[in-house]
């Protein structure tokens, strides 16, 4: 395979020579062995990208459908979201990190890379793993600007034959697999930024839990945007055969940036019969300046399919970053009797905007799904919940509850609650409660007169706030997430 | 400095209207005053702006703590300094457990002042010594802060912050309101426990039964924003057998 690499980048780069009149043409003015594809979105990258990433045909050919089909399509202009039109032409949509050959072992890995784990603040107990400090078990597929680096415990997976690794890798190792199941949940033409993902993703993870094993670890994935201007295309496919169980970390982190970032990912979740996936996110990249200048533009599509009957499938979001954030994991409930939950926390300070909320569509009997949305704006922020709760005609006796709070802290941000509830039959019961509220000023003399500072105390009242979210997160998450939300709410009072 | 708190002429004003119209109060350390006066006459008016809280306008005068003029800190750090205010209304924090807040309190003061954070095992320790000198149980500690306790758990919740936060100079708003007499008894004896050479005491009530638990050194009647009298705790009595009226034309 490698060798097979190697030709493609040296006829690429031999081709590019010869041709130098035309390079802008092709867009291949960059050596392909560079860390980075050329500038801005053409079908040459498409290519690029797939030959990077040394994929089978039917893949690229996948990726080429894709993006004949993106090329007819708009970007949606629905959400409550003000920015400044993205500009693709520029964005650099591949950027691979400095070290070539994937490391063996954890003494390959780049020390750098670990002193920035060190300093992105990954909980001890992960950079433990990454360190290889024996008995910390926490599986890490570290996805480093869109290439896995490293991954550990892969073989103790294995052994219950689950299958953890980069969704590159699974194209190639495993492709009956993701020809099955790629693009099965969210389908290739869903919406603009997900069509886009299909046809430039560069990485992301592939979970595959096989029938009756319940996943003796939670996994876990690190996502760091590093290079500037580089538009991130994950992609993670996660399955949970029959009688499966497994609950799947996302955090993310990244260091201060000037310029926007376009992330799009695209997650799919399958349960099939009884099996439940829990898949939780801590987000919190860099969400711009005070005064609302850079930060990422988070356009993620996330969505779970229990397919099975009796599955479950559960997401647990803590959103504190990003410039914008466009995002609503969602549930299809198509197995009788499947559940599905979503528990949620949105922070917006400063200029921040965050549209997120999720879709509960029920379409087997006796199905129910959950919501809890906390929302907290503070600053010049905006944040808004915007949900579907729908029930098929067969969907008889679906049921819902959905809780939905806004937090203000300050008068000059605002919190919206937008549900939308359809009921296709007489038998389905759907609970709606949403309450606004802001932090009053006789909670601050109160805390303030017990010693604690404006800040202490607003950290405080918000983590009164969402308990019922956090009490939801595994257990690592759960103190990440107290330090976020006080790290998130800085500047907001006072 | 052989005063805890030195209050001078204080006039204050709220949304123009004045309240407080020169007080004037001085507790030496170790002792502990009682405030007695007609509904509306400025008593929780006077203990909040002790303690800093916003919408209210000192024209005129000023409040020294052990020596220092507090007026221009902000409510955390005079409560760093050691001011406690025990609320009339106790304010409700929902989702976060009793347990919680008095850690945060009691940290956050800590750290105010350059110390090191409480070690749980610790914290866990002085929590239980001071919940069962109160008859608070352990489920309660477990529970929103405030939320749906009854309005006698509430008040033992504020003499049990009291108690951990170890303040120097404690002000009391009618913290006798909405206790039974069991209850009643119990807070008493956990404010007396506190007493000391070192603490001084400004308990607001409208009930002479209280000041027959906690035994006050000096008593003040209140009316309309100013201190008129003040005596020993026979004048509690007096009050009680003749009412506020004789106090209302001494302006
Ligand atoms: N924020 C405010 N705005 C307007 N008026 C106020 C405000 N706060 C207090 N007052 C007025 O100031 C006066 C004194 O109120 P305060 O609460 O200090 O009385 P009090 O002596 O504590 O009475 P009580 O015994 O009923 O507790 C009252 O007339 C009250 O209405
Ligand atoms: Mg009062």
């Amino acid at each position: 395979m490698a060798g097979a690499k190697e030709n493609i980048d040296r006829d690429t780069i031999e081709q590019v020579e010869q041709i130098d009149v035309e390079k802008y043409k092709y867009g291949f003015a960059t050596d392909i062995k560079s860390d980075k594809s050329p500038i801005g979105l053409s079908e040459d990258i498409v290519r690029f990208i797939s030959a990077k990433k040394n994929e089978p045909e039917w893949m690229l050919k996948w990726r080429l459908d894709a993006y004949e089909r993106w090329l007819t399509m708009k970007e949606p202009n629905w959400a409550k979201l003000n920015y400044p039109k993205i500009d693709l032409n520029e964005i650099y949509f591949y950027a691979a990190p400095k070290s070539t050959p994937g490391p063996k072992s954890l003494d390959e890995v780049d020390p750098e890379l670990l002193e920035t784990y060190k300093k992105l603040g990954i909980p001890l107990l992960e950079q433990a793993v990454l360190a290889g400090v024996e008995g910390a078990k926490i599986a890490v597929d570290a996805v480093f600007d869109s290439v896995s680096v490293v991954t550990t415990f892969r073989e103790e997976l294995a052994k219950s034959g689950i299958i953890f690794c980069s969704i590159s890798e699974a194209i190639k190792e495993h492709p009956e697999l993701i020809k099955k199941y790629l693009a099965t949940v969210v389908p290739v033409t869903d919406n603009y930024y997900s069509t886009l993902n299909c046809a430039v993703f560069t990485d992301g993870s592939f979970v595959y839990i096989p029938k009756g094993v319940r996943c003796p670890m939670e996994l876990s994935t690190y996502f760091r945007i590093n290079e500037i201007n580089t538009g991130q295309f994950e992609r993670t496919l996660i399955i949970a055969e029959e009688d499966s169980y497994v609950s799947y970390l996302e955090g993310c982190t990244a260091p201060m940036r000037d310029e926007n970032q376009l992330h799009a990912a695209v997650v799919e979740l399958v349960a099939h019969k009884n099996a439940e996936i829990k898949y939780s996110t801590v987000q919190n990249w860099y969400p711009g300046n005070k005064e609302g200048k850079g930060g990422i533009y988070n356009f993620v599509t996330k969505r779970g399919d229990c397919r099975g009957d009796n599955s479950k499938i559960s997401w647990t979001q803590v959103e504190t970053g990003s410039a914008i954030t466009w995002k609503y994991p969602s549930c299809i409930l198509r197995g009788d009797g499947s559940r599905g939950e979503f528990y949620s926390i949105a922070i917006s300070n400063n200029y921040q905007q965050i549209d997120s909320g999720t879709k509960m569509i029920h379409l087997g009997k006796n199905t129910s799904s959950k919501v809890i949305s906390k929302g907290i704006a503070a600053g010049f922020s905006d944040n808004t919940y915007r949900g579907l709760i729908s029930a098929h005609k067969k969907a008889t006796n679906a049921r819902n509850f959905t809780q939905c709070d806004s937090l203000l802290i300050g008068d000059k941000c605002g919190a919206h609650t937008v549900p939308y509830i359809e009921a296709k039959n007489a038998s389905v019961v759907f609970e709606h409660e949403a309450t606004t509220s802001k932090i009053s000023d006789e909670q601050l003399f109160y805390c303030q007169q017990r010693g604690l500072n404006a800040e202490e105390a607003v950290a405080l009242i918000v983590n009164g706030f969402v308990r019922d979210v956090i009490q939801n997160l595994p257990m690592e998450f759960m103190v990440e997430t107290q330090k976020l939300i006080n790290i998130s709410l800085e500047g907001s009072v006072g | 400095m052989s005063n805890m708190l030195e209050i001078k002429d204080l006039h204050v004003k709220v949304e123009d209207k004045e309240i407080l119209k020169g007080v004037n109060l001085t507790i030496p350390k170790g002792e502990t005053h009682a405030i007695m006066g007609r509904n509306g006459s400025g008593k929780s008016t006077l203990s909040y702006v002790m303690a800093g809280k916003e919408g209210y306008e000192v024209t005129k005068g000023e409040i020294l703590l052990d020596g220092e003029n507090i007026l221009e800190l902000e409510p955390n750090e005079r409560a760093v300094k050691g001011l406690f205010l025990a609320f009339q209304y106790p304010i409700e924090i929902p989702g976060v457990a009793t347990m919680t807040f008095l850690k945060a309190a009691m940290n956050a003061q800590r750290k105010a002042r350059g110390e090191e954070e409480l070690l749980t095992p610790d914290f866990m320790r002085e929590v239980k010594s001071a919940a069962k000198m109160l008859e608070i149980d352990s489920a309660m500690l477990k529970r929103a802060l405030n939320v749906g306790f009854s309005g006698g758990e509430k008040k033992r919740a504020e003499i049990l912050q009291m108690a951990l936060l170890k303040p120097k100079m404690c002000v009391f708003d009618e913290t006798d309101s909405g206790l039974d007499i069991d209850a009643l008894k119990i807070v008493s004896q956990g404010v007396n426990a506190l007493r000391d050479a070192n603490r001084s005491m400004l308990i607001i009530t409208h009930y002479q039964r209280l000041l027959n638990y906690i035994v006050p050194d000096v008593v003040h009647v209140f009316s309309n924003g100013r201190i008129v009298k003040s005596g020993d705790k026979s004048l509690a009595l007096e009050l009680e057998e003749h009412g506020y009226a004789q106090y209302d034309e001494s302006i």
